[in-house]
């Protein structure tokens, strides 16, 4: 009996908690069944440092680095099928509530003038990425094609989604799994 | 005598007393029709657009509306809740709305309908406008990151409270609510806790300091149920805060 074709998945975080992830190892024994249908490529779960071709990729986290961009780009070239996961992927989320302010003054604040603060400095190690000045939702710099709202969405409604999608069906949440908080 | 007939709505017939307008004789029927700047205990509005329902073809607000016997009305049907759902996401990337820190989460009626309408997105690019708090009440804080412009706070000022404390500035994209004193803030108006001013905001701007989050996040009023689960809950009544007669 020939196995049928597992769909590859890749995950990541970028600028997020890793909540959603957390969330998603709360489907729990379920990991078992849906291990049977998909198998991870890029993701903290295997540790492969690069996206290769994928059906669906899984990003949380919204952008706010250079960095962010390069990662969200490899996702978008390598997944047939990119999901927003969460409120910072989603909306910007925490990190956008620096939006409004001028990013040297929260550098600044941070690391210079914040209270306690001795020989403080804004770190320019040039291996960190550059920050941007402002941080964006995933659908604001690539096609994103679903979005799995929540902060974090639950085990169930992230098992509910991609149950619906690998089955075919446009994924829905309804009453009680779909939660913006 | 109440001179009772009936109209359609989605193909059931809705009885309605004379005066009532479309959504009044909706929600004391039981039937949801979604809403925004309605409000039971106020004249209607006709601003958010929500309510609007297909009347013969043609598009109408349905809380603006007088209900007439014999009329065949649309509303839970996918070209309007379509409609509704770009209407929403709109307000969501206009104004600054971070739920899960936001402590009318699972009681606001914006997100409820979000839920009910399976908005999982803006989609539009955020304006991330820049809208500083006003704390300087002792007891209440205004957040105008998450106004809608419905007026309900202004109308509960001066309508019931007899004190205008609020009012919209500003027009197109550039309106916004504003608090009537000199400084522009709050603690420079008369403003109580008891005003009926302070529980009509559909959304997170008017809140009392001091008790956030005491009410559990997953056990609010739409956590529980959806809102188009709750039309009775907006049916008409009479104004409950009127204390200047
Ligand atoms: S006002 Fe409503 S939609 Fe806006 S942040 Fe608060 S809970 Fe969310
Ligand atoms: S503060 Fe609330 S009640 Fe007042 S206009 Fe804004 S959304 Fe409406
Ligand atoms: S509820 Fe009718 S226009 Fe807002």
């Amino acid at each position: 009996m020939s196995e049928k074709k597992k769909l590859r998945v890749a995950t990541t975080s970028l600028a997020g908690c890793f909540g959603c992830h957390m969330s998603f190892l709360d489907i729990d024994e379920r990991l078992i069944p849906l291990l049977e249908l998909v198998e991870f490529d890029r993701s903290p779960l295997t540790d492969i440092k690069h996206c290769g071709p994928c059906d669906i990729g899984l990003i949380e986290g919204g952008i706010c680095n250079g960095e962010n961009v390069h990662v969200l780009r490899e996702f978008r070239k390598n997944c047939k099928i990119l999901i927003a996961i969460g409120s910072c992927a989603i909306t910007g989320g925490l990190p956008a509530q620096r939006n409004h302010l001028d990013l040297g003054d929260c550098l600044t604040e941070v690391y210079l003038t914040e209270a306690g603060l001795a020989h403080g400095h804004i770190p320019n190690d040039p291996e960190l990425p550059l920050p941007l000045d402002k941080v964006h939702p995933l659908h604001e710099v690539v096609k994103i094609d679903y979005f799995i709202p929540g902060c974090p969405p639950s085990g169930d409604a992230i098992w509910k989604f991609l149950t619906d999608l690998i089955a075919g069906k446009t994924p829905e949440l309804g009453h009680g799994l779909i939660e913006y908080d | 005598m109440n001179n009772t007939s009936t109209f359609q709505l989605d193909g059931t017939d809705v009885p309605f007393e004379s005066g009532q307008t479309v959504m009044q004789a909706a929600l004391a029927a039981g039937h949801y029709i979604p809403h925004l700047c309605y409000h039971p205990e106020f004249k209607p509005h006709g601003s958010c657009k929500l309510c609007t329902v297909k009347v013969g073809g043609r598009t109408a607000a349905s809380c603006t509306m007088p209900a007439e016997a014999g009329l065949e009305i649309e509303s839970d049907i996918e070209e309007l809740n379509a409609l509704r759902r770009t209407l929403v996401q709109m307000l969501f990337a206009e104004g600054n709305h971070f739920c899960p820190s936001c402590e009318k989460s699972g009681n606001c009626m914006l997100q409820a309908l979000g839920y009910d309408l399976e908005v999982h997105t803006a989609g539009f690019r955020h304006m991330y406008p820049d809208r500083p708090l006003d704390a300087s009440h002792p007891d209440i804080l205004l957040d105008f990151n998450r106004c809608i412009l419905c007026e309900l706070c202004v109308r509960a000022s001066s309508e019931v409270d007899g004190k205008n404390v609020f009012a919209l500035a500003g027009r197109g994209i550039t309106k916004h609510l504003i608090v009537n004193a000199r400084s522009g803030l709050l603690n420079d108006t008369n403003i109580a806790l008891t005003d009926k001013a302070m529980e009509v905001c559909p959304v997170g701007v008017i809140l009392k300091k001091r008790v956030g989050f005491k009410q559990p996040i997953g056990e609010r009023r739409y956590d529980k149920r959806p809102i188009s689960a709750q039309a009775l809950d907006d049916a008409p009544r009479a104004p409950s805060g009127a204390k200047h007669e």
